[in-house]
């Protein structure tokens, strides 16, 4: 076993044991998971489906007796089941989003700042370029033109944020670089390719769990977002976002069909934000100054 | 210093034709033209307002004449708004968005810092928590659910202050639409100061500052703060874009006549002319932004040599 | 200034407001039993007449000759007199002609301009000012898209193609006072057509002196009640009283501001907040909330206007179908759409011609059947088309991005469920690629669609669906059906040319290539201080037959 991993696994643990003392990450920990098991167990837990009408049951209000328990929506629609289902496809959104950019973003930052000399100065300056594009705004272009495929938005999305991953990837790289053991690798006639994936990337792991933590609720508000541009997932599916903008429009004739998956939805990025915040404590204190 | 601005100015022109190319080739390939309407018009109609607005000419003969009329500052006529040029457009919705934009900012920094510095010095406390999570709640909350509640109670319930538009451009017109702007952003500077001035406390320049009995005002306003400012620098660029961006939905939910109307507008209506001018001028401001904050963060860090 | 001289305005203005009351038209204002406060007898007028109108979105453009949507139109209704012009119920009455002869073969329009007519500059407006502007109109230099609307006039056809110049136009004036139009073709909606702004006089000397800037504020001449003062983009429009109005001195309102919001819920907030007094949406979230917390301020009226879903008959699985087709349009429950989902007073529609002057709406004779009857009716069909539930049909909707288009097609998509086992898929696009899609016939199938007539007259809805007609999106070709409407087309006994179009319409109904849904109504809140709104079919509101009470 390498010195490396070694090295990474007393890390781990220690993290662990400081984030266990820290009260808001761990009960935003709990909550996150209760809503990841109720998004996931959502068909059993509700006899409607997404996509069932009824009419003489056009948006009333929650109640045990009718089984709606978060009320319907405008056109007779479960919102409990559509809430689930759409905390689903929110999760997603987030957590595939946030991987491509973590893909693009590690491979990219990890490349510069392994290789450096003019190599990094180009591959930077490419990220430079990018970094001043407003990306939100192609983001709507390519939604309006294209129409509204859910892959569109990872690929957007993850589009825009690897900027971020290979700035602080290759930063991280740079300082690990001059570190004893990768020099010791280097000396023993290590490939680059091979110190940069045993030795650079799983030192990274920290940063980057941070950083996925943080990223998926922008992921998801940025969702969001588009839902209220009207450019968000296509019917009868549903995020979290488009519930709430839907809600958003009656909020004072019908506040359940805003109320419900608003809290999800703000529970969720708290929780995100509150964990995030607990692991980049517990991981790193010092870490916070180099990154920000 | 001027090496280093002349150094970055130069990487201006590349990032900037760039954003040029990419908009004018993702416009031009999307489905639908200016001129496509519910009514359908007759071919020899439509052959001639071509002519009329040049699109009839070859995609890279129109980019040049595009690229020839901004070196003159001319962005063009609005295909949609038929009585004004893009020039024109902007030129009157920039100011708008920029005391938005520029008064959001204001708060978010003044708003973010403070509350950042006093959850720090009473780190781990109640009132940190609940200072920060107040502050959590700016970035859990989307500015479209936000905005429409503050409208609800302060301009419909309460009628303290207007539902929307800009009025005659008082202050009570802008106080709304600046807050829920600032929300997001708010919580971002917060959460950032907490973290580098919690850094910064534990230094050991403030533990000498501390044992020489200072006042901890002096601590930290001479002291601490501006080490402690460097993230939030770094942080202004994208925050800039932020504010851009939420500005396309606060300009809509109030109806405040600003660029990012126009953006959505000029999309929606494959308005080429107005799209790239609202992009390209963005651009340049972003561009520009980052250029200064850079400057800044030179000036407050001193490890980083001019 | 004094509390007398205030009081000396106030009687002036009621008078005024009285004198517009008893003028050419009484019931004009006896109409006004929606449920608001008082009229203008007994009542007492606001000492600020400023009318605050939603106006939907930012107007494109102020010359009336390019303007083509529905917010140009409102605030062009109030700068510019046409030749023929409303009552506040939507009939026609003399405009800036007092009077005008047909000839025996409907093809000659003569016009009596008013001696009194005057632009906001003090110039008279006279036979020639008509002449100049339907040419500029027409000219292809002008590049208007709404020009076909003129086309019933002789050679504009041609003057807009660029075959023959703009002095071919078969518009004259033997003097200043004498305006005379020839059409093509008898033509019995065609003073209607004169209401459009495509129809409208605009001032010759201004536009050679300022160019395309003609429409700026302090530089747009017109002959309207009112003239414009200022326009802030994307905030609002700004109209003042025109003093040299030939009727100035029985308009009421002052000013007029018009605000540019596409939001309907921002709307209806600055409604809320008294920031606005007139709306042209309401949200339809809220409706419901609405009729009970503001009952009296909410007013719909039939507009004429129809919504509907087309099938595309170029491809399968609607080529050469119209049992399948008729089947789906059976299943649909055109009265939960209208009562439960749209639910603002629409009427369902079974027909394709809402209810127009002349014209005897016309039905399918399913349209009175029971529920039962008509899905059962429906599922024979459907199974005659070789569907069923083994092999159910696979359908796609197409509908462009929009809160209520998305409802409608949700339900739809679930009454084909329920009814006949159809499986279908929603697809939105945004308006303009909807509009790429649907004109390409090629990947849709069944698309939405709605139609706003431009005139008063069945044919505006007939000729969408000639198989010439480019709107006609689901490629739908009836020969008999294009042969009648040709008929009706040059047809000069009104009652003829109706029946023409009815047969033609039988046939459309029986041969289902579009599915009905409803009949539009115009929706708008109006404060109860507002005064003189009368609902007409074309939903055409002039601010100068409006008042606001003392509130």
């Amino acid at each position: 076993m390498s010195n490396a991993q070694l090295k990474g696994a007393g890390l781990w643990a220690d993290a662990w044991r400081s984030l266990r003392r820290n009260r808001a990450a761990m009960v935003a920990l709990y909550l996150m998971m209760t809503v990841v098991v109720l998004v996931l167990a959502a068909p059993l837990l509700s006899p409607f489906s997404i996509d069932s009408t009824d009419w003489d049951q056009i948006s009333i209000a929650p109640s045990l007796s009718t089984q709606h328990y978060f009320g319907t929506d405008d056109v007779g629609r479960d919102l409990f089941i559509r809430t689930l289902y759409g905390g689903r496809i929110s999760l997603m959104v987030g957590l595939v989003a946030t991987l491509v950019s973590l893909i693009i973003g590690i491979a990219w930052g990890a490349t510069a700042g392994y290789v450096g000399g003019r190599t990094d100065q180009f591959m930077m300056r490419i990220v430079d370029v990018l970094y001043a594009m407003p990306f939100m705004f192609f983001v709507i272009l390519l939604m309006v033109f294209f129409g509204r495929n859910i892959f569109m938005i990872f690929i957007a999305v993850g589009a825009i944020n690897w900027l971020d991953m290979a700035r602080i990837v290759r930063g991280q790289t740079l300082s690990l670089k001059k570190k004893e053991f990768v020099e010791a690798a280097r000396a023993g006639g290590v490939s680059s390719f091979n110190i940069v994936r045993r030795h650079i990337v799983p030192n990274l792991l920290g940063i980057v769990v941070v950083y996925v933590t943080l990223t998926i609720p922008q992921v998801i508000l940025v969702e969001s977002f588009l839902s209220f541009l009207g450019l968000g997932v296509q019917e009868p599916m549903t995020s979290w976002g488009a519930l709430v903008n839907d809600g958003a429009q009656a909020m004072e004739s019908a506040p359940w069909a805003l109320i419900f998956p608003a809290v999800f939805l703000a529970l969720t990025l708290f929780c995100f934000n509150f964990v995030g915040d607990g692991l980049r404590d517990a991981l790193d204190p010092r870490d916070r100054q180099e990154r920000s | 210093m001027l090496t280093f601005a002349f150094k970055r100015l130069l990487t201006a022109i590349p990032t900037l034709l760039v954003l040029l190319a990419l908009a004018f080739a993702l416009i031009r390939v999307a489905p639908g033209g200016p001129f496509d309407a519910e009514k359908e018009l007759p071919p020899e109609i439509e052959a001639r307002l071509n002519e009329a607005y040049h699109l009839d000419e070859p995609l890279y003969q129109q980019f040049g004449r595009y690229l020839g009329g901004l070196l003159q500052g001319d962005f063009g006529p609005s295909f949609q708004y038929k009585d004004y040029t893009v020039t024109e457009l902007i030129s009157a919705g920039f100011p708008v968005s920029l005391k938005l934009g520029g008064l959001a900012m204001l708060l978010a920094l003044l708003v973010g810092l403070s509350m950042g510095t006093w959850a720090a010095l009473h780190q781990n406390s109640r009132t940190d928590h609940a200072v920060m999570a107040l502050a959590m709640t700016g970035i859990s909350i989307p500015v479209f659910v936000m905005a429409p509640l503050l409208i609800l109670f302060f301009a419909v319930q309460l009628r303290w202050l207007p539902a929307g538009g800009l009025g005659d451009g008082g202050w009570a017109n802008l106080v709304l639409p600046v807050v829920s702007l600032a929300l997001p952003q708010i919580a971002v500077v917060a959460r950032l100061t907490r973290g580098s001035m919690i850094e910064v406390l534990r230094s050991d320049f403030i533990r000498t500052a501390r044992a020489q009995g200072l006042p901890q005002r002096e601590i930290i306003l001479g002291h601490a703060l501006k080490p402690a400012l460097l993230p939030i620098v770094s942080y202004l660029g994208p925050a800039t874009a932020g504010i851009i961006t939420g500005s396309v939905v606060i300009e809509q939910i109030f109806g405040v006549p600003g660029l990012g109307r126009y953006f959505v507008q000029g999309a929606l209506n494959r308005d080429y002319t107005l799209v790239m001018g609202v992009v390209v001028f963005y651009g340049v401001l972003i561009i520009l932004f980052n250029f200064i904050v850079d400057l800044a963060y030179r000036w407050l860090d001193p490890r980083v040599k001019l | 200034m004094s509390k007398a001289k205030i009081c000396w305005r106030f009687l002036l203005i009621l008078s005024a407001a009285l004198g517009v009351a008893c003028s050419d038209n009484d019931s004009v204002h006896a109409v006004r039993d929606y449920g608001q406060i008082g009229g203008p007898n007994g009542s007492t007028l606001a000492a600020d007449q400023t009318l605050h109108k939603d106006n939907g979105a930012e107007p494109q453009t102020l010359d009336p000759h390019r303007a083509t949507g529905v917010p140009e139109g409102n605030i062009l209704r109030d700068l510019f007199e046409p030749l023929v012009m409303e009552a506040p119920s939507g009939e026609l009455i003399p405009g800036a002609a007092e009077s005008w002869a047909v000839s025996d073969d409907g093809l000659l329009y003569t016009f009596q301009m008013r001696s009194d007519g005057r632009w906001s500059t003090g110039d008279p407006v006279t036979a020639n000012d008509f002449v100049y502007s339907m040419r500029r109109a027409l000219d292809p230099a002008t590049l208007s898209t709404y020009a076909s609307i003129l086309y019933p006039i002789k050679n504009a056809e041609q003057v807009n193609r660029g075959e023959l110049p703009p002095d071919a136009l078969g518009v004259r004036a033997p003097n200043k006072q004498t305006l005379e139009i020839e059409l093509e073709a008898p033509t019995p909606y065609f003073l209607g057509l004169l209401n459009h702004s495509m129809a409208y006089a605009v001032h010759q000397p201004s536009i050679e002196e300022h160019g395309e800037h003609f429409v700026r504020a302090g530089k747009l001449v017109g002959n309207g009640a009112y003239v414009l003062n200022d326009w802030v983009m994307q905030s609002h429009v700004e109209l003042v009283r025109n003093a040299r109005y030939r009727e100035d001195a029985h308009t009421t309102i002052n000013k007029v501001v018009y605000y540019a919001i596409e939001n309907a819920d921002t709307v209806f907030k600055r409604y809320r907040a008294d920031e606005i007094d007139f709306t042209q949406s309401v949200p339809t979230r809220q409706l419901e909330w609405i009729r009970q917390s503001m009952p009296d301020e909410y007013i719909q009226a039939p507009y004429l206007g129809i919504y509907y879903f087309g099938f595309n008959t170029t491809r399968p699985p609607f080529k050469g179908q119209p049992g399948l087709r008729r089947a789906l349009s059976l299943a649909i429950d055109r009265e939960i759409i209208t009562d439960k989902l749209t639910a603002a007073g629409e009427l369902p529609a079974y027909g394709w011609v809402p209810p127009v002057q002349g014209y005897e709406p016309q039905q399918p004779e399913w349209a009175d059947w029971s529920r039962e009857e008509r899905h059962a009716e429906a599922r024979r069909l459907y199974k005659e088309a070789g569907y069923d539930a083994d092999n159910p049909l696979v359908v796609e909707i197409l509908y462009n991005t929009s809160e209520g288009h998305k409802r409608l097609s949700i339900a739809i998509a679930s009454m084909w469920k329920q009814v006949l086992g159809a499986e279908t898929r929603l697809m939105n696009q945004e308006w303009k690629v909807f509009l790429q899609t649907r004109a390409a016939k090629i990947k849709t199938q069944a698309f939405r669609s709605g139609w706003i007539g431009d005139y008063n007259d069945a044919y505006t809805f007939a000729q969408l669906m000639h198989s010439a007609n480019a709107q006609n999106d689901s490629g739908w070709v009836n020969a008999e059906y294009d042969a009648l409407l040709d008929a009706a087309a040059v047809e000069n006994d009104p009652l003829i040319r109706a029946k023409f179009m009815q047969d033609a319409e039988q046939i459309l109904l029986a041969e289902a290539p579009i599915m009905p849904v409803y009949f539009y109504v115009s929706k708008h809140l109006v404060k109860p201080w507002v005064g003189g709104f009368v609902p007409n079919i074309m939903d055409h509101v002039y601010s100068k037959d409006l008042y606001i009470l003392q509130h």
